[in-house]
């Protein structure tokens, strides 16, 4: 087990090591931040002087080294848009994202594992091809474009929600969250449903899926033939067993969700890490586009090496092995 | 916990109910930072305009105007005096003095890491002598005309406040004591900043008791926050949307030229430019762009009432020169080309191209309102006369560093003079570029004229505006009728504002919390 | 590159056919398939679409690509006018004085051109690394697989993202960028049912015949590796169109001169609040119907050729 977690860690410093060095050489080969961030008016010693002052005059393989010194140190720079240390940009940012993603997920798993079930108990029904359509339709939609329809209906024309941002915030453990009070709790529904309906889609045909397999499985049709009621059946066997799959995909699309917020945000002018990130890319921001990717590793070998656990926990054959991942 | 947290609610929506006097304004570029000296950016210098203040303001036309100075007058060629308002206070109560002048701007030379230094404006300043707690002296090297007009843009913060303050001190709070209309109640980053009125400002006091500015950068969600009333007025409206807010009887729209130009910068310089081809693509033996006929064969192609209109809508005003008409320096006798194809056809056979060339226009995407629409309008454009012109656009983080290595051979950039002064685009811009003398850093094209050089240098030196301003004409003059740049058009600034509400607009862009009034209906 | 769509789109189809007639004539699948009109009227929508894609020269009223045909005094005009020139924009015209009837149809030859293009090479790639990693096991195995699954904890929308970032913009650069967010799953399935096909009576066979490894792994395993295959590759093509839409409406995707369906939608994004619907409702219209008709279809693909549900 242990082994198997230093291995996953390993392998994610092998990949954060890979992605800095390919926005460091990336950043360096589009062009110049401080091109963009000085004002036009600065005349040729100005710019180099600034130059100079963020650290950008000395040779690429100089500069990474610098990066990585002191990152080994903690130290993952200051964003050169800002001057604030990266990392705090990034976690002051994060609350937003990850409440927009929890609400998300959320909604998708409220409706999507229902909804799947229903359309997977009784497949021919009229209700179970509206769902499978309506899923099929979910899962085409353009996310930036129900974005839009979503404020051009509900704050525009209906005037029920207010259209982007966040809403009012409360400290709860030194950290500002807006899902406790009204006012944010309206500003999230939009965004939040914008983000789930792609994922929404996903687990009502995922579950439905996955129940339609458990249905001809022999446990199955066993329990009904000792006479088990069907609710019984469905709530205890189907269920549990339709679960593994589930709780996985779950578990790896939240990561997704996170990175999709970055759609959202845009839209929805929620300050997210997401919009961060966009915003970081425009002016050349390379720490910060570096810690954003940090984070994201860090929060993305945490999710994985949770939905293992689950997932081993849910399913006694599963075992972790030491040599490569479950799946 | 859950009753806890109802009753928090319950507070705060009685606390929105009850403030009367307060409006939230939606931004369209982020604030980066609440230091004033850390980056010379509009949105931050909109923001410190509120808490701050400089000695020399400007009004919406960018005409000097008395700030925490009262007057101001070069006493010898090398020497500024400015006389301070007396019995001005820092938002904590301490007296606004010449020791926080000459610590604001020397300040400017020392802000850690600063992308966007304000000391382009503070370097000419050699020396300042304390007279008397009322009277700075500012002494530089060498004549210096726009000394009023470039300490305009150095916000005062106060000594006691600020005297090892770091950025991150300003942001938080804790150092942004200034003498301003408006305190800072709260910076969050990315999404809004709230302000309160400071009832003991020296200037006339404002009518929003609370002030909130959302950053919605975002067009359509700027322009969906205010028709949705979550914001009641929001700046920079989308040429799109420009329509239909104006119909709209909720809103009131206000507007005005720019400072910001248009223009189209070509490779007079290199006898080989890399995206100058002939028809087949190939590349050419000398390059048509070095040919001043050329130039203007190009302008006349160029239809102006159609972009505006079109591309615009109606959101530009056409542009001959690189201001618009009666800021500092411009001249009246230049006027945008007129539209004439058949003109520039002439033009391009009697400079030896009759079949015209290839050429490709290299713009941003993501700068200027419209920008990429507007390069390809001027593509067809050029297509029409014969210069078959491609058009590839990109990010700006890509295009300036690229642009800045000379990559391109045409390209589409814009100019927004900060100084209100004919003077800013000139030395930029036209002026041959050279490194020891500080000029032509912005020019891409690499333009060089040596008549515009001499007359431009003696303006840059001459302290009486009468003189100075006939020189920078004249020099506005050359540089047009060789056509160094194209100019194509003047954004116009735009608001937008809840019905009952007015606002004076400006040219430089920024948008003052207290430059908004309500109208008795 | 607009040519090599062409063949790209035919592979994949003849690819699908080839596999049938091997054991059971075609006839069979395609009676199975059928048995969902659906997903019969879905094909017939994809085959329409596709084919108008090609023909797009063909089709349309315009060049939108040739500038000398665009005239910027027509900008923004609603479905139904007639241009300067007397030509009708029958859903309208985009800022830039484009017809938008002929930019969609070009932009559909973009967008599809790109996700077909990407999903291939990106099969390709998978095909080969998760055969040779389920047949050479060991060290190859478990250095693809960690390179698999590492890539797969990610979103594919941020490593593309990073990737664009990094490269800049363009169609080729687009394409790199799509087939290098896929072929970790192609890799994946591959290899998951190849590992399958390994211990089957068949290879031991094979084996025994000393057929040489390339032989066994092409000629035997590869061809019952394919079925699960189609199916992830079908519903990827529809993810890779989405994916370059949303990228492009990020400003990371495609230049802007040769506009792909994501791209007329982010052009028109600005003036959906003005009413001028059609900019981006049409090129949406497009994107959805296209997505529709892909992932429909690969619904009906995965219920055919899955033996598990085979009734």
């Amino acid at each position: 087990m242990l082994t198997y977690i230093l291995r996953r860690l390993a392998a994610s410093a092998v990949l954060l090591l890979v992605m800095s060095l390919l926005v460091f050489v990336g950043v360096y080969a589009i062009g110049n931040p401080v091109d963009l961030l000085i004002s036009p008016e600065a005349d040729q010693k100005e710019i180099e002087r600034v130059i100079a002052a963020l650290g950008l005059d000395k040779p690429l393989w100089q500069q990474y080294l610098i990066f990585l010194e002191r990152a080994l140190s903690g130290d993952l720079g200051r964003s050169f848009a800002f001057h604030t240390p990266a990392i705090d940009l990034i976690l002051s940012r994060m609350p937003a994202t990850l409440e927009l993603a929890l609400a998300a997920m959320l909604i998708a798993i409220a409706a999507g594992i229902p909804l799947g079930l229903y359309a997977g108990l009784k497949p021919d029904s009229l209700i179970a091809k509206s769902i499978m359509a309506g899923s099929i339709f979910g899962f085409s939609l353009p996310t930036f474009w129900v974005g839009l329809m979503l404020i051009m209906l509900f704050s525009v024309h209906l005037g029920w929600l207010p259209s982007t941002g966040r809403g009012e915030t409360v400290a709860l453990f030194g950290v500002q969250w807006s899902i406790f009070t009204w006012d944010g709790l309206r500003h999230l529904a939009m965004p939040a449903f914008n983000l789930a309906l792609f994922k929404l889609s996903l687990l009502i045909r995922l579950t439905r899926a996955s129940t339609c397999e458990a249905l001809l499985q022999d446990y199955v049709k066993f329990a009904r033939a000792k006479g088990l009621r069907m609710r019984r059946v469905v709530g205890v066997h189907v269920l549990k067993n339709i679960m593994i799959p589930i709780v996985t995909v779950i578990g790896l699309e939240f990561g997704s969700v996170l990175a999709f917020s970055i759609v959202t945000e845009t839209i929805f002018a929620w300050p997210g890490m997401g919009k961060l990130l966009i915003d970081s890319i425009q002016v050349l921001d390379r720490p910060v586009v570096v810690a954003y990717l940090l984070v994201i590793v860090i929060v993305f070998v945490f999710i994985n090496l949770l939905v293992d656990l689950v997932y081993s926990a849910l399913d006694p054959r599963v075992r972790l092995a030491p040599g490569h991942a479950a799946g | 916990m859950a009753l806890r947290f109802l009753v928090a609610v319950l507070v705060l929506v009685f606390a929105v109910c009850s403030h009367a006097q307060q409006i939230a304004i939606g931004l369209g570029g982020d604030v980066t930072s609440i230091d004033p000296h850390y980056h010379n950016l509009t949105p931050n210098n909109n923001i410190a305009d509120h808490i701050f203040g400089t000695l020399v303001q400007k009004d919406e036309r960018q005409r000097p105007k008395p700030g925490l100075a009262e007057s101001w007058r070069p006493i010898d060629d090398l020497t500024w005096e400015f006389k301070l308002r007396k019995g001005v206070k820092f938002h904590d109560g301490s007296d606004f003095t010449a020791e926080d002048v000459a610590f604001s701007i020397e300040r400017t030379g020392k802000v850690v890491a600063s992308p966007g230094p304000f000391t382009i404006y503070t370097k000419q300043v050699t020396e300042s002598v304390i007279v008397d707690p009322w009277t700075i002296r500012l002494k530089s090297s060498a004549p210096y005309p726009n000394m009023a007009i470039d300490i305009s843009t150095v916000q005062i913060v106060s000594k006691k406040a600020a005297a090892n303050a770091t950025t991150d001190d300003f942001n938080s709070g804790k150092a942004a004591i200034g003498a301003g209309p408006y305190k800072l109640v709260r910076y969050v980053r990315g999404d809004r900043i709230e302000l309160a009125r400071n009832d003991a400002y020296w200037g006339p006091k404002p009518h929003w008791q609370h002030v909130t500015f959302r950053v919605l950068t975002s067009d359509p969600s700027r322009v969906a926050a205010l028709l949705a009333g979550d914001v009641q007025a929001i700046e920079n409206i989308p040429t799109a949307d420009m329509a239909r807010l104006a119909k709209d009887p909720n809103f009131a729209i206000f507007r005005t030229v720019s400072n910001r130009v248009i223009y189209l910068h070509m490779d007079s310089n290199r006898d080989n430019s890399p995206f100058v081809t002939d028809k087949a693509g190939k590349p050419m033996q000398r390059n048509p762009l070095k040919d001043a006929r050329v130039r203007h064969a190009m302008s006349k192609a160029i239809n102006r009432a159609a972009i505006v209109d079109r591309v615009m809508e109606g959101l530009a005003i056409p542009a001959g020169q690189l201001l618009p008409d009666g800021m500092f320096g411009t001249n009246p006798n230049v006027k945008p080309d007129a539209y004439d194809p058949d003109g520039a056809k002439k033009l391009l056979a009697e400079a030896g191209y009759p079949d015209g060339f290839g050429l490709t226009i290299h713009t941003p995407n993501n700068r200027y309102v419209n920008d990429e629409q507007i390069a390809q309008a001027v593509a067809q454009m050029l297509t029409r006369v014969g210069i078959q012109t491609k058009v590839e656009a990109m990010p700006s983080n890509i295009f300036f560093s690229r642009g800045s290595k000379l990559d391109f051979s045409f390209m589409l950039v814009g100019w927004g003079a900060d100084t209100g002064e004919v003077s800013s685009p000139l030395k930029s811009l036209l002026a041959t570029y050279s490194k020891e003398k500080g000029m032509g850093a912005a020019n891409r094209g690499r333009y060089s004229n040596p008549k515009m050089d001499a007359v431009l240098a003696q303006a840059l030196a001459t302290v009486d505006d009468g003189k100075r301003e006939k020189l920078l004409q004249q020099a506005v003059e050359i540089a047009m009728t060789d056509v160094g740049v194209i100019t194509t058009h003047f954004q116009v600034n735009t608001w937008a504002v809840r019905k009952g509400i007015a606002y004076t607009p400006r040219t430089d862009e920024r948008t003052h919390a207290f430059g908004f009034v309500p109208v008795k209906q | 590159m607009l040519q090599a769509e062409l063949p790209g789109a035919r592979a994949e189809v003849e690819s699908l056919a080839s596999l049938q007639h091997a054991e059971t004539p075609l006839k069979r699948f395609v009676a199975l398939y059928a048995e969902s009109r659906l997903a019969l009227v879905a094909a017939g929508v994809l085959v329409l679409i596709v084919a108008a894609a090609i023909a797009a020269p063909w089709l349309a009223p315009q060049n939108p690509y040739d500038l000398q045909q665009l005239d910027v005094l027509d900008a923004r005009l609603p479905p139904g006018e007639k241009s300067a020139a007397g030509m009708t924009f029958w859903l309208g015209s985009d800022a830039q004085g484009r017809d938008m009837l002929s930019a969609i149809l070009y932009g559909l030859r973009i967008s599809i051109g790109v996700g077909a293009i990407a999903t291939v090479a990106a099969v390709a790639i998978g095909l080969s690394l998760g055969l040779v990693a389920a047949y050479a096991g060991g060290r190859t195995e478990s250095l693809v697989m960690r390179v698999v699954d590492l890539q797969l904890s990610f979103p594919s929308i941020l490593i593309a993202l990073v990737l664009l970032a990094v490269v800049g913009q363009g169609v080729d650069k687009i394409i790199v960028a799509l087939i290098t967010v896929q072929w970790a799953y192609y890799a994946r399935t591959v290899r998951s049912s190849a590992l399958v096909e390994r211990n089957k009576e068949y290879v031991e066979a094979a084996r025994c015949l000393r057929l040489s490894s390339a032989r066994i792994l092409f000629r035997h395993i590869m061809p019952n590796c394919l079925p699960p295959l189609i199916v992830v590759a079908t519903v990827q093509v529809a993810h890779a169109i989405a994916l370059e839409a949303t990228l492009s409406f990020l400003g990371l995707g495609l230049p802007i001169t040769q506009p792909s369906l994501g791209l007329l939608i982010a052009n028109g994004f600005s003036y959906m609040l003005s009413g001028k619907y059609w900019i981006s409702f049409y090129p949406g219209v497009a994107l959805l119907v296209t997505i529709m008709a892909i992932n429909l279809v690969a619904d009906q693909l995965r219920d055919v050729l899955n033996p598990r549900l085979a009734r």
